[in-house]
C-alpha cells in the first residue's frame, strides 16, 4: 500500500518537473507584453493575448519555410542513401566491409567542431556558401552513418533465404532490392525519416556557422537570435519556441513508437 | 576483380562507394585538415586571418602548449573544468532520474503510457527551444525562484545563470597529481573486481598499473608544474541551471533505455527470487541492477559524448559570451568565427575530438566485436 502511494507521489512530482516549463511557455506566450512581470510569472493571463502568435508567425514564417525545405530534402536524400548502404552492408558484404563500417559509424559521434573550419571553406569554395543547399549537403553527409546503421540492422532481420530465392529467380543486385528488400522497408523508412527529420529540424551548430544571411536562416538560428536579444519581451520568444517545437512535437506525439526506435538505434546495437 | 565474390557484390561496392568517398572527405579528410591547421599560426596576425591568400606558418604544437600552459588561455582551462563537472552531474542526474522513473513505470501504474509520453517528450525538442524556455524559467527575479511564493514561502535567491560563484577550487598545477590519484583509484577498483571474479591476469595488470601511476604521482607528479603560478579553477555554480535543463531534456532517454532493459528481464527470474525469500530491495540489488549494468555503461557513453559536445543548449540559455557557463565547444566557435583565431580554434576542435574519441572508440570496438561473435 505504502509502495503504491510512493509510486504515484514520484510520478506526480516527476510530471510537475516535466510539465511546469510547458505551462510557463504557454502562459507567457498568451500574456500582453505589458502584463509580463517577473513577480507574476506563474499566474494565468488576465487577458488572453493571441497577438504574440500572429507576430511570431509573421516573423518566423520564412524561417519555418527554410527549415521545412532543408529538412525534407535532406531527410529524404539521406534516407534513400542509407537504405542502399544498409542493403549492401547487410546482404552483399564486400571485402573490407568489416573495416569500413566502424569507420563510417565513427562519423556520427565526432564533435563537428573538429571539421568545421575545413567544412566552412569547402562549402564556400564549391559555391554553396551561405545557401540552404550547402546546409542540405552537410546534413546528408553527416546523416549517412546513422541512416546506414539503422537500415543495416533492419535488413539484417530479412532472412538470407529470401535473397537467395530472388537470385535463383534470376534477380540481381538491383532486382532483389527493388522487388524484395525495398517493399519490406516501410517501417525502416518511417524510423529513419522521423529520426532524421527531428535531428535536422533541431540542428543548430551547422546552421549558425554555415548560413550567414538572415534570409536563409533556419528556425533554430532565428529563435536563438530573438531570445538572445535583451530588449524583446518574453511573450514573443515563447510563442516562437512553441512554433519551432510544434513540428517535431507533433511527430513525437503521433509517431512516438517509431521515434523511440530511432532513439534506441542510436546506441549502435540493433 | 576476382576478390569480389561475383558481379553483384561489385555492384554493392559501387553503390556504397559514393557514400564512403563523401564520409572519407567530410570526416577523415577534414579532421586531418583541422589537425594541420591547428599546427599553424593562422589567425595570429589579424590582417592575415581573413585575407584571401593568408600567409600561414607552421608552428608545431605551439597552439596546444598555449591552451594548456599559456597565460592568455586561462578561459580554455576553466572550460575544460566546466565540461568535467557538467558531464559528471549531467550523467548522474540522467541516470538516477531515468532509472527511478523506469522502475516506477515498470510496475505498470495506471496511465503508464501517458507518463511515458510526458517524460520522453523533451527529447523531441531542439536544445534551442529547451534553452529558450529554461532561460525564462531561471530568471533570477522570476520563474523557478518565484515558485516558493506560490505556497507562501519567501522567494528563492539563487542567481542561476548569472551566478559568479565558484566552489571546489583546485590549482591547475595540482591537476596532473589529482588525475593520477583518481585514475589509480579506479584501477584499484577494477583490480579488486577482477580478483573477485577470478580473472587474475586482469587483476595483476590493473593493480600493477595502479602502483606505477601512484609511484609516479608521489615522486615526480608534484614537480610537473604546467604554470609558473597557481591558477584556481572550480565548479561554476551558474552551471547548475544548465545541468537542470539538460537533465530535463535527456533523462527521458535513459528512462527509455532502462525501461526496455527492465522489460527484457523475464518474470520467472523475479518470481524465482521471490520464492527464495528475497525482499524487494534484495531483488533489485542482487538481480536487476547487475542485469542493467551494460545499459548503464552504454547510457554513460552516449550521454558523455553528448555532454562533451554540448553547444546549442548553452548558446540559447546563457548566450555565447557568458564566461561562467563557457565550454570548449562554444569557445571553439567564438575563437574561430568571432575572434578569427582560426588555428587556435582548430586546436580546441582537435582536443574535443580526442576527448570524444577516448569515450567512443572503445565503445564502438566492443559493440562491434560482440556483434561479430553473435
Amino acid at each position: 500500500m505504502i509502495g503504491r502511494v510512493v509510486q504515484y507521489a514520484v510520478l506526480f512530482v516527476a510530471t510537475l518537473f516535466f510539465l511546469l516549463p510547458v505551462y510557463l511557455v504557454i502562459v507567457t506566450a498568451l500574456k500582453e507584453p505589458s502584463a509580463i512581470t517577473l513577480s507574476s510569472t506563474w499566474q494565468l493571463p488576465q487577458v488572453w493575448y493571441w497577438e504574440s502568435f500572429v507576430q511570431a508567425w509573421t516573423a518566423f514564417l520564412p524561417k519555418l519555410q527554410n527549415s521545412f525545405f532543408l529538412t525534407v530534402i535532406a531527410t529524404l536524400l539521406s534516407a534513400m542513401l542509407g537504405s542502399l548502404n544498409g542493403y549492401v552492408l547487410a546482404k552483399w558484404r564486400f571485402p573490407g566491409a568489416n573495416i569500413v563500417f566502424p569507420l563510417m559509424l565513427f562519423g556520427m559521434f565526432i564533435p563537428y567542431q573538429a571539421v568545421l573550419i575545413p567544412l566552412f571553406q569547402f562549402i564556400r569554395e564549391i559555391g554553396l556558401g551561405g545557401t540552404l543547399w550547402g546546409l542540405i549537403l552537410v546534413h546528408v553527409v553527416y546523416g549517412l552513418p546513422i541512416t546506414t546503421l539503422i537500415f543495416r540492422n533492419y535488413y539484417a532481420e530479412i532472412p538470407d533465404e529470401m535473397i537467395e530465392a530472388g537470385r535463383i529467380d534470376g534477380a540481381g543486385f538491383f532486382g532483389i532490392y527493388s522487388r524484395i528488400v525495398f517493399p519490406l522497408s516501410v517501417p525502416g523508412f518511417v524510423v529513419v525519416i522521423i529520426w532524421q527529420f527531428t535531428q535536422i529540424w533541431n540542428e543548430f551548430l551547422f546552421a549558425v556557422t554555415l548560413v550567414s544571411s538572415p534570409a536563409n536562416q533556419p528556425i533554430t538560428v532565428a529563435l536563438a537570435q530573438l531570445a538572445g536579444g535583451e530588449a524583446v519581451k518574453w511573450n514573443l520568444p515563447m510563442a516562437g519556441a512553441l512554433l519551432a517545437a510544434l513540428p517535431t512535437l507533433l511527430v513525437y506525439i503521433f509517431l512516438g513508437r517509431y521515434f523511440i526506435r530511432g532513439l534506441l538505434a542510436g546506441s549502435v546495437k540493433g | 576483380m576476382n576478390w569480389f565474390r561475383n558481379k553483384d557484390t561489385l555492384y554493392g561496392f559501387l553503390v556504397i562507394l559514393p557514400s564512403l568517398v563523401l564520409l572519407g572527405i567530410f570526416v577523415y579528410g577534414f579532421i586531418f585538415q583541422t589537425f594541420y591547421t591547428s599546427l599553424t599560426d593562422w589567425g595570429r596576425d589579424p590582417a592575415q586571418a581573413l585575407s584571401a591568400n593568408p600567409q600561414i606558418r607552421f608552428i608545431g604544437l605551439e597552439n596546444y602548449r598555449e591552451l594548456f600552459t599559456g597565460f592568455v588561455d586561462a578561459r580554455f582551462r576553466q572550460d575544460l573544468v566546466n565540461t568535467f563537472f557538467f558531464t559528471v552531474f549531467f550523467i548522474l542526474g540522467c541516470l538516477s532520474l531515468g532509472l527511478g522513473l523506469a522502475i516506477v513505470l515498470d510496475r505498470s501504474p495506471k496511465g503508464e503510457g501517458f507518463f511515458r509520453t510526458i517524460f520522453l517528450f523533451p527529447m523531441s525538442l531542439s536544445f534551442i527551444v529547451t534553452g529558450t524556455i529554461w532561460r525564462w524559467m531561471l530568471q533570477p527575479q522570476g520563474g523557478v525562484n518565484q515558485l516558493p511564493t506560490l505556497v507562501g514561502l519567501p522567494r528563492g535567491e539563487f542567481a542561476w545563470l548569472t551566478s559568479r560563484e565558484q566552489i571546489w577550487q583546485v590549482s591547475w598545477n595540482d591537476l596532473p597529481f589529482i588525475t593520477a590519484l583518481v585514475v589509480s583509484a579506479v584501477l584499484v577498483f577494477i583490480a579488486i573486481a577482477a580478483f573477485r571474479g577470478g580473472e587474475r591476469r586482469r587483476g595483476y595488470i590493473a593493480s600493477g598499473s595502479a602502483a606505477l601511476l601512484l609511484l609516479w604521482a608521489l615522486t615526480l607528479g608534484r614537480s610537473l608544474q604546467p604554470l609558473p603560478f597557481d591558477e584556481l579553477h572550480g565548479f561554476n555554480l551558474a552551471f547548475i541551471g544548465i545541468i537542470l535543463a539538460a537533465v530535463w531534456q535527456m533523462s527521458g532517454y535513459t528512462m527509455a533505455l532502462y525501461l526496455a532493459g527492465l522489460r527484457g528481464i523475464p518474470e520467472e527470474l523475479r518470481e524465482a527470487a521471490r520464492v527464495d525469500g528475497a525482499s524487494e530491495w534484495q531483488l533489485y540489488q542482487r538481480i536487476i541492477f547487475p542485469l542493467l549494468a551494460p545499459i548503464t555503461l552504454s547510457a554513460m557513453i552516449i550521454l558523455g559524448h553528448i555532454s562533451l559536445k554540448i553547444f546549442d543548449l548553452i548558446f540559447a540559455m546563457a548566450g555565447a559570451d557568458n564566461a561562467p557557463t563557457d565550454v570548449p565547444a562554444l569557445l571553439m566557435y567564438l575563437t574561430t568565427f568571432r575572434a578569427n583565431q582560426i588555428a587556435k580554434g582548430a586546436a580546441i576542435g582537435m582536443i574535443l575530438l580526442l576527448l570524444v574519441a577516448a569515450v567512443i572508440v572503445p565503445y564502438l570496438y566492443s559493440q562491434l566485436k560482440s556483434e561479430v561473435r553473435r
